[in-house]
């Protein structure tokens, strides 16, 4: 994984940096984390019953997918290159970072807010394993960007990862009154509007003529 | 590589430590108190775990399946006060009625400040018991009696008709303990003492161990009380119907209300197969004799049985045959769930209310 991850940083090397903003939608839009590169589906599947928990979820996603990926571009520029480390720790460090962030974050959401607490940070413990969020910090070293494109990056990949989970309890929301047929009750039909949602986040990125 | 195991090792040591310092600040609440039903208990816990693992920790058992990951939602309390706002996490699991009352589920509950619950009497008195076998004897050929005598706690508190879980340890074949329910068959008069009356059920785990492993003086595990098949407190008149090891329920019942002089009308119908298969029929006679209301019935369904004097054919045959009308009457069931189930539709169509009759069915 490190090896193939170093040598798309390579190619990726040459692009130039675009603008932040860029960056963002790009990351929530067309380079759809979850419908694009299908990562974080096991609580996209999960959580995605109930239009509350979504957004809560969702919301949880998109701080720590932001701040880890800033941290991660922190350590990774300023840390792992220096030492000639970035190729052999980047994953095991990132995975550390994440961990450690989301059980920080979660104590202290829960000490200073437990309204804040209740809303959010009872999800967090959900997202410490979420590959979307080692995902965008991988994909973040590879499109070469620095702390603050890598926190935008970050946030970007998290609203896009709660843009979809948010329209996927829509979805399903207007489905309880649906006559499904029962193969393909729960999981099934959920994986096949997945696909259909997919297809049209590969419709925006045929917006981009590269 | 030297290095780079460093930089690994450095890292997780610095993140280990800050958030253990973290924790130590951060979610420190102090001690909190447990306030359990009104204050029959009062509970010193250290705060910051969950009102499930609290509780726990105490010794009060609460149900629970999915070892605390809120999916399982047996782990129900009702939280008075010092609960918190409802956690996301219990709301799929809560009907609106049960929101109404406060319950809440307990393991997703967090002890933050003095808490106040209730709890239900029958959970709150289950127990881990440990215990020696006083005495193991014979009823008959395939049905023991085990006297216990506990030791911590030393007494134990229940109402007739509750059963206890035995726990098998490791022995044999059999690499994991198992739990079986036992009903208890002594009166709860006798505080210090458990009996239990046990049929060996072929290839059965735990009654397999009673019958070879368990000797006399060695120490056994049990937890209880449990159960809602329970005598109630009434005064209506009565109908038992057992086979085979469902006496110890009855067993307990008839002495307890003996000890208590309760005189409520009471029929026993204990059905076998052959002779052997009796047990305790002297005592019950004795008592049939001695107590104006209560009457014990066996009855054996086997062919020959030509020195046998007393009723003959199936339990249920013989209900019908000796119940009137039930004007105001309980019935009393335990035994397997084949005479179980045929019990209920006689006393039914005998005019029996589903809700009168109570059931402890063998699994």
């Amino acid at each position: 994984m490190t090896a193939g991850a170093s040598i798309l940083a390579q190619i990726t090397v040459a692009q130039q940096a675009p603008g932040l903003m860029a960056i963002f939608f790009a990351a929530a839009i067309t380079d759809n984390i979850l419908l694009t590169r299908f990562l974080g589906m096991c609580s996209y599947l999960s959580i995605s019953r109930q239009m509350k928990s979504a957004v809560g979820l969702g919301a949880a996603v998109v701080v720590v997918t932001a701040c880890t990926a800033a941290l991660n571009a922190a350590l990774y520029w300023h840390v792992l290159k220096p030492l000639g480390l970035e190729v052999s720790l980047q994953l095991i460090l990132f995975i550390i970072v994440i961990a450690a962030f989301v059980q920080l974050l979660e104590m202290i959401v829960e000490r200073v807010s437990l309204t804040l607490y209740f809303s959010l940070g009872v999800f967090l413990p959900l997202i410490t394993v979420n590959c979307a969020i080692l995902g965008a910090s991988l994909f973040m070293i590879n499109k070469d960007y620095q702390v603050v494109e890598g926190l935008v990056y970050g946030a970007g990949a998290g609203v896009g990862w709660m843009l979809a989970i948010v329209l996927l309890a829509g979805i399903r929301y207007r489905l309880r009154n649906a006559k499904i047929p029962a193969a393909l009750e729960g999981p099934g039909i959920t994986l096949i509007i997945s696909g259909i949602m997919a297809l049209a986040f590969i419709g925006f990125s045929g917006l981009i003529k590269s | 590589m030297a290095l780079a195991t460093l930089v690994v090792a450095g890292f997780c040591t610095a993140f280990a430590a800050l958030l253990v310092v973290a924790e130590r600040y951060l979610l420190n609440y102090g001690q909190c108190k447990i306030t359990v039903n009104e204050g029959a208990r009062r509970l010193d816990v250290k705060g910051g775990s969950t009102l499930l693992a609290s509780l726990m920790g105490e010794g009060i058992f609460i149900p629970s399946a999915c070892g605390g990951k809120g999916t399982c939602a047996y782990c129900k309390v009702k939280v008075l006060d010092g609960g918190g706002p409802v956690v996301p996490t219990e709301e799929p699991l809560l009907t609106p009625q049960e929101l109404a009352d406060n319950v809440r589920i307990s393991c997703q509950v967090k002890v933050r400040n003095d808490i106040s619950v209730a709890i239900p009497e029958e959970l709150f008195n289950v127990r881990e018991y440990t215990a020696t076998v006083e005495r193991i004897r014979d009823l008959t050929y395939d049905i023991k009696e085990l006297r216990l005598k506990l030791i911590d706690p030393p007494e134990i508190s229940f109402t007739p008709g509750q059963y206890v879980q035995l726990q098998a340890p490791p022995y044999g074949d059999n690499p994991d303990s198992v739990y079986r329910a036992y009903s208890i068959s002594s009166p709860p008069s006798d505080e210090s003492h458990v009996e239990l009356i046990i049929r060996l059920v072929p290839g059965g785990i735990c009654t397999t161990w009673v019958f070879t492993v368990l000797k006399e003086g060695m120490e056994v595990k049990f937890n209880g009380p449990h159960g809602r098949f329970r005598l109630t407190a009434s005064d209506r008149a009565m109908v038992w119907i057992a086979g085979g090891s469902g006496m110890a329920p009855f067993w307990c019942m008839v002495r307890h209300l003996r000890e208590k002089n309760i005189a409520r009308a009471c029929r026993y119908f204990f059905g076998a197969v052959a002779q052997r298969d009796l047990f305790l029929t002297g005592e019950l006679a004795g008592l049939s004799k001695e107590l104006g209301w209560f009457q014990f019935i066996p009855a054996l369904s086997g062919k020959d049985q030509s020195q046998w004097s007393g009723e003959r054919g199936l339990i249920t045959e013989v209900v019908d045959r000796h119940v009137p009308c039930p004007d105001s009457a309980e019935a009393y069931l335990c035994g397997s769930p084949g005479m179980i189930d045929a019990s209920i539709k006689v006393l039914q169509a005998k005019g029996f209310g589903e809700k009168d009759i109570y059931f402890d069915k063998f699994a």
